[in-house]
C-alpha cells in the first residue's frame, strides 16, 4: 500500500524522475548480474565433455580433475586449522570475555583488518612466511595455512552471529541445573550454534574455492594432484587462471569457469539456507 | 573453584582468540621488514615519486601504478556507486516482497562470483566489446572502471540497502504525514538518514576494488608509465606485483614486495575509514 501514491495527482515530474531512476539503477543490476552468468554458462556448457575430467592432466585434454582433487585437500586442510580458531575465538568473545574487556577490542580491529586484506597481500605474506621463512615451498600446506588466516574472519563472523542468537533461556537452564560454563558451552550453546557455524564453513569454503592470487604465489600451479601436503598442486581456480593466461585453451578456461561457478554458488546458497534455518527457528523461539 | 578442565579450556579459549591478533602482527611484520630493504635501497622518495619503472635497468619508481590503482579505483566508484545505491533504494523501499525474495538471493550470486571467473569475463566480452566500440585494443582505464564497477556493485547494494532498512519508520511517517510521495520521502529523508551507511559501503567497495587483482591485469593493459587517457592502457599495484613476482629476484624481487606493502597501507587506511565510520553509525 505504501508503496503507492495516494492518488493519482501526486505524480509530478520529479515524483517520474525519481522512479525512473530507481528502475534504471535495478535494470542495470540484473543486466550486469544476467550478462556474467548467462555469458558463463552459455560459451561454458557447450565445452564441458568427459575428458576435462580425466584423472591425469595433459596439454591435450586440459583435465580439470587433478585441480578439483587438489581443492578439496586445501579446503579440508585449512578449515582444520581456521574452525577451531575461529569457533574457539568466537566462543571466547561471545562467552567468556567481560564487556569492557580491551582484548575483545584489539580482537575486533585485527578482524576487520584481516577482512579487508586482498588476496595478493595474502599472497605475499604467504610465500614470504609459509613459503620461506617457514621453509615449506611452494606446497599445498602453505597455501592452506595462507588461506586458514583469510578465511578466519569469516568462521568468527558467522560463529559469533550464532552465538549471539542463542536464547539466553537455555544457558540460564543449564546453568540452574548445576552445569559448569564449559559443560553450557559445549553441550547447549555450541550445538544451538550449529546451523551458524556450519553456514561460516560453507562461506569459507566458497572463498577458498573461489582463490587464486593467494594461491599463486604459496601452491603453485603445479598441474598434477599432490602427491603429499608439501607439494606443489594447482587448485580449482589457479588451473582456470593459467588455462585463460596461456590463451592456448580457452575452450577449456570456459568449461572449468562453468564448473566453479556451479560449486562457488551451490557453496553459497547452501550456507544461506543454514543460515536461514538458524533465524527461523529463533523465531519460533521468541513466539 | 573453577576446575582445572574449566582453566585449561578457558585458556585454550582465549588463545584462539589471539590467533587473528597473532596474524595480523606476522602479516605487518613480514611485509614491512621485507619491503624496507628495497625502499632503504632505492630511497622512499624515489621509490614513490620515480616515475619510470624498468627493472631491467634497476630503475624502480612505482608513481604511475599508484595512480593506476587510484584511477581504476575511482573509475570503478563512478560507475559502481550511481547503479548500486539506485539498486539498493529499490530494493529497500520499492521493491514487493515477492520480487525482493528473488533479486535478493541473485545479488548475493553476484558478490560471490570468483575473482578468476570476472577476469575471464571481462577478458573474452568486455574487452572485445570496448575494443569495438573505441576503435582501440580495449585494455584500457575505462573497461578496467567498468568492471571493477561491476565488481563493487553487491557490495554497495547490500550494505546501502541494509542500511535503508535501518531508518526509524517514523521518519517515512513523517514526511508522508507532510504530504510529501513516497519517491520525494525515499530520497530526500530516508536516503540521506541512511548516508553514513552508504558511505561505509562505497569505503568497503574501495577497498575491494583497489585491491582487486585478476579481473584488472586481462583487461587493463599493464603498461607501467603515467596514464595517457581514459582509453589508454595502465597498471595497477596488483598487477605489477602478480605480473613480474614469477621471475623475479633480488632487489627486483623486494622491489615487487615494497610495492605489495604500499597497496598494504593504502588497505590499512580504507580499513580505519571504514571502521571510524562504522563506529559512527553505532553513536
Amino acid at each position: 500500500m505504501k508503496n503507492k501514491p495516494l492518488n493519482k495527482r501526486d505524480l509530478s515530474i520529479s515524483t517520474i524522475l525519481y522512479r525512473i531512476f530507481t528502475f534504471l539503477g535495478i535494470a542495470l543490476t540484473i543486466l550486469v548480474i544476467v550478462s556474467i552468468i548467462g555469458y558463463i554458462l552459455i560459451t561454458g556448457i557447450p565445452n564441458l565433455s568427459a575428458d576435462i575430467f580425466a584423472w591425469e592432466y595433459n596439454s591435450d585434454n586440459g583435465s580439470m580433475m587433478p585441480a578439483i582433487i587438489n581443492t578439496v585437500i586445501v579446503v579440508l586442510l585449512s578449515l582444520i586449522v581456521a574452525v577451531p580458531l575461529g569457533v574457539g575465538s568466537a566462543v571466547y568473545l561471545c562467552e567468556y570475555a567481560k564487556t569492557g574487556n580491551p582484548l575483545v577490542k584489539v580482537v575486533r580491529l585485527t578482524t576487520e583488518t584481516l577482512s579487508g586484506i586482498p588476496s595478493i597481500v595474502y599472497g605475499l605474506f604467504g610465500s614470504l612466511f609459509f613459503v620461506r621463512f617457514c621453509g615449506f615451498g611452494l606446497s599445498i600446506i602453505s597455501g592452506a595455512l595462507t588461506l586458514a588466516i583469510m578465511i578466519l574472519p569469516i568462521i568468527m563472523r558467522t560463529t559469533e552471529e550464532a552465538l549471539l542468537m542463542v536464547p539466553i533461556g537455555y544457558k540460564e537452564g543449564s546453568y540452574g541445573l548445576g552445569a559448569g560454563k564449559l559443560r553450557t558451552v559445549s553441550k547447549i550453546i555450541i550445538p544451538s550454534a550449529m546451523p551458524g557455524i556450519l553456514s561460516g564453513i560453507l562461506l569459507g569454503t566458497g572463498r577458498i574455492v573461489g582463490e587464486t592470487v593467494a594461491l599463486l604465489f604459496t601452491a603453485g600451479s603445479v598441474a598434477a594432484i599432490a602427491a603429499d601436503i608439501t607439494k606443489s598442486g594447482r587448485t580449482l581456480s589457479v588451473h582456470m587462471y593459467a588455462l585463460s593466461n596461456e590463451g592456448l585453451h580457452i575452450p577449456k578456461a570456459q568449461a572449468t569457469a562453468v564448473v566453479l561457478l556451479v560449486i562457488v554458488v551451490l557453496l553459497n546458497g547452501l550456507s544461506a539456507v543454514v543460515a536461514g534455518k538458524l533465524t527461523k527457528s529463533k523465531d519460533k523461539e521468541s513466539k | 573453584m573453577k576446575s582445572y578442565k574449566e582453566q585449561i579450556w578457558q585458556t585454550l579459549f582465549l588463545i584462539a582468540a589471539c590467533a587473528s591478533i597473532a596474524a595480523v602482527a606476522l602479516i605487518c611484520i613480514f611485509l614491512f621488514t621485507n619491503g624496507s630493504k628495497a625502499i632503504g635501497e632505492i630511497g622512499l622518495w624515489k621509490f614513490l615519486t620515480g616515475t619510470t619503472w624498468r627493472p631491467g635497468n634497476d630503475i624502480y619508481g612505482i608513481l604511475p601504478m599508484i595512480v593506476g590503482s587510484i584511477l581504476v579505483t575511482f573509475g570503478a566508484i563512478v560507475v559502481g556507486v550511481p547503479v548500486g545505491v539506485l539498486a539498493a533504494v529499490f530494493m529497500a523501499k520499492f521493491c514487493p516482497k515477492s520480487i525482493h525474495r528473488f533479486l535478493k538471493p541473485l545479488i548475493s550470486l553476484l558478490a560471490g562470483i570468483p575473482s578468476v571467473v570476472f577476469g575471464f569475463f571481462g577478458l573474452s566480452l568486455l574487452v572485445p566489446l570496448m575494443g569495438d566500440l573505441t576503435g582501440s585494443n580495449g585494455k584500457n582505464i575505462l573497461t578496467a572502471s567498468i568492471l571493477l564497477g561491476m565488481m563493487i556493485l553487491p557490495t554497495i547494494i547490500e550494505v546501502s540497502e541494509s542500511s535503508m532498512r535501518a531508518v526509524p519508520e517514523s521518519y517515512y511517517e513523517g514526511a508522508r504525514a507532510l504530504g510529501a510521495t513516497h519517491e520525494r520521502t525515499t530520497y530526500t529523508v530516508m536516503l540521506p538518514a541512511a548516508r553514513s551507511g552508504v558511505m561505509a559501503g562505497i569505503v568497503l567497495g574501495i577497498g575491494r576494488a583497489i585491491g582487486e587483482t585478476l579481473a584488472v591485469i586481462w583487461v587493463a593493459g599493464n603498461q607501467p608509465r603515467m596514464p595517457k587517457g581514459l582509453l589508454k592502457g595502465i597498471r595497477t599495484l596488483t598487477a605489477n606485483i602478480v605480473l613480474e613476482m614469477g621471475y623475479a629476484a633480488d632487489l627486483h624481487r623486494d622491489a615487487l614486495i615494497a610495492t605489495g606493502v604500499v597497496l598494504f597501507v593504502f588497505i590499512l587506511i580504507i580499513n580505519l575509514t571504514f571502521s571510524a565510520i562504522k563506529r559512527r553509525m553505532q553513536v
